[in-house]
């Protein structure tokens, strides 16, 4: 199976096969259902609009017709081999929390989001006074979903902060991977997490370099 | 429809409570063709005050319709469908309205307490009889959801895929009180006189209550706005007045043609045994873990009987075992009502289930 979706693929890369999987805010069921034919999971999803629960059971993914908000009381610590937020994580209000019981449930934690300081939104809202728009960031501030607006830079800021490991990270610019100044030019990133004990340091990774530039 | 005995006096019924218990007829009814590795059966639960007649014609359509057959979401293409009436029932299997055989007149009062894990041992039992070692499911709302989620409990290895809808693992202060002001409208009724009526001469008026207040629980307020706002009819009220409000008229309906075809110690041993169920805490995985069974959880948004809380909290129970689950709460406004009106939405997860369940 090919991928339609450059930040799915790059997900899957980092899913192992036959893992149990949680996609939280798993939409219609595209990415868990392509993880169940190519890698063989055992996937379950988590999604809010009733909608796209029949479209999620007719690809044949279980899903939990819920809201995230409210926590992930019904599993167990580490329960999941990996805990998936797909472009959710921005529009999830309770960030903290839901972060945190990602990390609670899976053993770990892979990440994707919209970076809002890729470079044409910097220029949208410095040159034009303009909230930006942009591949990644595609609705006007009136009728967008997001919650949160967050670069890259502040997530891994954020990840120190928490004690949240980053175990690696692939930033996408139209459909290609790129490595240099992230922050700067990938419209999204992707992240894989793991959390720290509270005695443990945090390992440092190549990543810290990178996503330190502008 | 066909009718077994499942238990004489050579095999008794020993119920929960303890006591042996013959004769016990069952009558189901089936739809479709058993494969000849008879594993593409599904078990239908009606709820509680069904019966075994799941689908039939335009004329005589059964109470699950538009979910059975061909190319429906119980495929009678596909899979064989069976639906029995439940022990303690009164539209056929074994229940108060039975004769005993030993008095030659109904059971009434004196017959035995029954559990809703008693009118599964009923079920298993006319599994036995068929030679059905597996059900591919077992579906159910309300009450009969009850009988799916102890299907599980009790044969976690015989079957491969539950559906509870709108239900429960054990009925809350509320849903109990609802009962008993039922039970109470029934026993009250000087017509009962402690249960030993005679068939033609039920408590009806008794009956009828209970059954007028049944449905005031199986509406939600914005189905009974819809349909009857404050409009009038001409119905005689009996103490003067003419006209009554249209919900009036249509729970009086609602209650007298039920006592035509329900029995009141029915009623009474029934909701009993729903008040009884408690699958709560870890019943669920007592004789065994769930790991190999998928479950579908239905419930409805304005259904405040057996409100999604409750669906939920199944799923919850379900998942911190790590079985497989699915849950979806479809957006209704019948409220209770809604499971055997909403089939547009349950027929597309219940289809699509069960390809999944038939493929794994």
């Amino acid at each position: 199976m090919t991928w339609s979706r450059l930040d799915h693929e790059i997900i899957a890369s980092f899913v192992p096969t036959k893992a149990k999987v949680l996609d939280l805010g798993c939409g219609q069921g595209d990415l868990l259902s392509g993880l169940i034919k190519t890698k063989t999971v055992k996937g379950v999803g988590i999604e809010l609009e009733e909608i796209n629960i029949y479209f999620c059971v007719q690809k044949g993914v279980s899903v939990y017709h819920g809201d995230l908000e409210t926590g992930l009381g019904g599993y167990g610590d580490k329960a999941f081999e990996v805990v998936i937020l797909s472009n959710s994580l921005q529009e999830i209000r309770n960030f903290d929390l839901v972060l945190r019981e990602a990390l609670r449930v899976g053993r770990r934690v892979i990440v994707s989001f919209p970076n809002l300081a890729y470079w044409q939104a910097r220029v949208d809202l410095f040159f034009r006074g303009r909230s930006p728009v942009t591949k990644s960031l595609p609705n006007s501030w009136h009728n967008s979903p997001n919650v949160h607006f967050f670069s890259i830079k502040d997530f891994i800021e954020y990840s120190r902060k928490e004690k949240i490991n980053v175990l690696d990270s692939v930033f996408i610019k139209d459909q290609s991977q790129i490595s240099l100044w992230p922050n700067w030019r990938a419209q999204s990133a992707v992240f894989v997490l793991d959390k720290l004990a509270d005695n443990e340091e945090l390992v440092s990774s190549p990543i810290f370099f990178a996503g330190s530039g502008i | 429809m066909t009718t077994v005995l499942i238990a004489d006096e050579s095999v008794p019924l020993v119920l929960e409570s303890g006591q042996s218990f013959y004769p016990v007829e069952v009558v189901y009814e089936a739809y479709g063709h058993l494969n000849e590795a008879k594993s593409n059966v599904i078990l239908l639960e009606h709820a509680f005050s069904g019966d075994a007649h799941a689908a039939g014609d335009e004329i005589d359509p059964g109470w699950w319709q538009e979910l059975i057959g061909p190319g429906k979401a119980f495929d009678t293409d596909i899979y064989y469908v069976l639906c029995s009436n439940v022990l303690g029932g009164c539209k056929g299997t074994t229940g108060p309205s039975s004769l005993n055989p030993r008095t030659k007149l109904p059971y009434g009062a004196s017959f035995p307490i029954i559990t809703i894990s008693d009118m599964v041992e009923v079920q298993r039992r006319l599994l036995d009889h068929l030679k059905i070692k597996v059900l591919l499911a077992v579906a159910g709302g309300s009450m009969g959801g009850m009988l799916a989620l102890q299907w599980a409990a009790k044969y976690p290895h015989r079957l491969r895929a539950v559906i509870p809808i709108a239900t429960t693992l054990k009925h809350s202060p509320q849903q109990i009180a609802f009962n008993e002001v039922a039970r109470q409208a029934i026993t009250s009724d000087l017509s009962w006189k402690d249960g030993q009526y005679e068939q033609d001469k039920q408590p009806e008026r008794g009956l009828a209550l209970a059954r007028m207040i049944g449905h005031i629980t199986y509406m939600s307020e914005a189905s009974m706005e819809a349909k009857f706002a404050r409009k009038k009819k001409t119905i005689p009220l009996g103490f003067g007045q003419k006209f009554a409000f249209e919900v009036e008229s249509y729970l009086l309906y609602r209650g007298e043609s039920f006592v035509k075809r329900f029995d009141a110690n029915s009623y009474l041993y029934l909701t009993r045994a729903m008040d009884e169920f408690n699958l709560a805490g870890d019943c669920l995985f007592a004789n065994g873990p769930l790991s190999d069974v998928h479950f579908l959880v239905i419930s409805f948004k304005s259904d405040w009987l057996y409100p999604s809380a409750q669906s939920q909290e199944i799923v919850r129970r379900l998942v911190s075992q790590n079985v497989d689950v699915t849950y979806c709460e479809i957006s209704s406004t019948y409220g209770h009502d809604a499971f055997l009106i909403e089939t547009k939405e349950q027929i597309h997860l219940i289809k699509h289930f069960l390809e999944k369940v038939a493929r794994a």
